[in-house]
């Protein structure tokens, strides 16, 4: 029990930052006495093969984003790119400007993450057609 | 000047009573949300996809727009994506995350307050006080700390130490 008070929260570290050589990224950590690490790598994959189910329905898009939304670290653009793609086989065009809106929002203090996601989802965006919302004017008040 | 506490004070507690969950707006009116066993919508920014769509009831323009959604997308007008967007959402991010004047309100309530409490203690004072005990006269006190110079309390460190013996005075 004590243990988990001092557990490092692993996903903290797992921020985009590690494709970036500019940022040192903590190795993540968790203070486990068993059981397997999952790996960023792991991580990753599992999700962008969770919305990549081709016959994923609105209700898994949802909570799938909504947990992901949870955890403390910004997805990568790979997962997002899986997500835009659910919504789009889900003809779903507000859910992909939002999902793009709550990665900002996740992204916090730190500005120059959500620019690098741009940019890495900008063929997604052109071939599916998706406006961000900075295109849309909805990032202003 | 009354009239405008009371109805901070008002504002204050209605706030209060209906928006009890943090970090969530109701949205609408404050009897919006009757029928909390149906799925509800809320604009949050940790549940970016609610578990229903702002708008229910769509109008014709609406469905017929739902139904261009189901084509490319790049055939939208910027309009029409905002439109979409609306139809599902009531709130942006940015919208969502505005700061409310309410910390003035809780300051304004809090000085009320303090300033209603000074007033309760004051009738205490003049009303249900007892008459001051005669050992807070001046004369009293004076008459006391010779007596304590006399009697030699504390001398070597303490209370008469500090006293001059010889001078008549403090040292």
């Amino acid at each position: 029990m004590l243990r988990a008070v001092f557990r490092l929260t692993a996903t903290g570290a797992r921020s985009l930052t590690r494709s970036r050589p500019c940022y040192s990224a903590p190795l993540a950590f968790r203070c486990y006495s068993h059981g397997k690490v999952e790996t960023d790598e792991e991580f990753d994959s599992r999700w962008v093969t969770y919305f990549s189910k081709p016959d994923l329905d609105a209700w898994e898009l949802r909570k799938g984003m909504n947990t992901l939304i949870g955890y403390d670290l910004v997805p990568e653009p790979k997962i997002l790119d899986s997500a835009l793609r659910a919504c789009r086989r889900l003809n779903d065009l507000a859910s992909a400007i939002r999902i793009l809106e709550a990665v900002k929002d996740k992204a916090g203090p730190h500005k120059d993450i959500y620019p690098y996601l741009i940019q890495e989802l900008k063929p997604t965006l052109a071939e599916l057609g998706i406006s961000t919302p900075e295109e849309l004017g909805i990032d202003k008040l | 000047m009354l009239r405008l506490t009371t109805g901070r004070v008002g504002s204050l507690l209605a706030r209060r009573a209906t928006a009890m969950v943090p970090g969530v707006m109701i949205y609408g009116g404050r009897n919006a949300h009757s029928d909390m066993s149906q799925p509800m919508y809320w604009d949050r920014a940790d549940i970016p996809l609610p578990d229903k769509p702002y708008k229910d009831v769509l109008t014709d323009a609406d469905k017929s727009l739902k139904q261009k959604e189901k084509g490319p997308w790049g055939q939208l007008t910027k309009e029409e994506k905002i439109a979409l967007y609306r139809l599902s959402f009531c709130q942006t991010f940015p919208e969502m995350k505005q700061k409310t004047a309410e910390w003035k309100t809780v300051i304004g309530g809090v000085f009320f307050f303090l300033g209603f409490t000074g007033l309760v203690v004051w009738w205490q004072r003049v009303y249900v006080y007892p008459p001051r005990p005669r050992t807070f006269e001046d004369e009293w006190q004076a008459q006391q700390i010779k007596r304590m110079l006399d009697m030699r309390v504390n001398p070597i460190q303490g209370f008469s130490n500090k006293w001059d013996y010889e001078k008549g005075q403090w040292k």
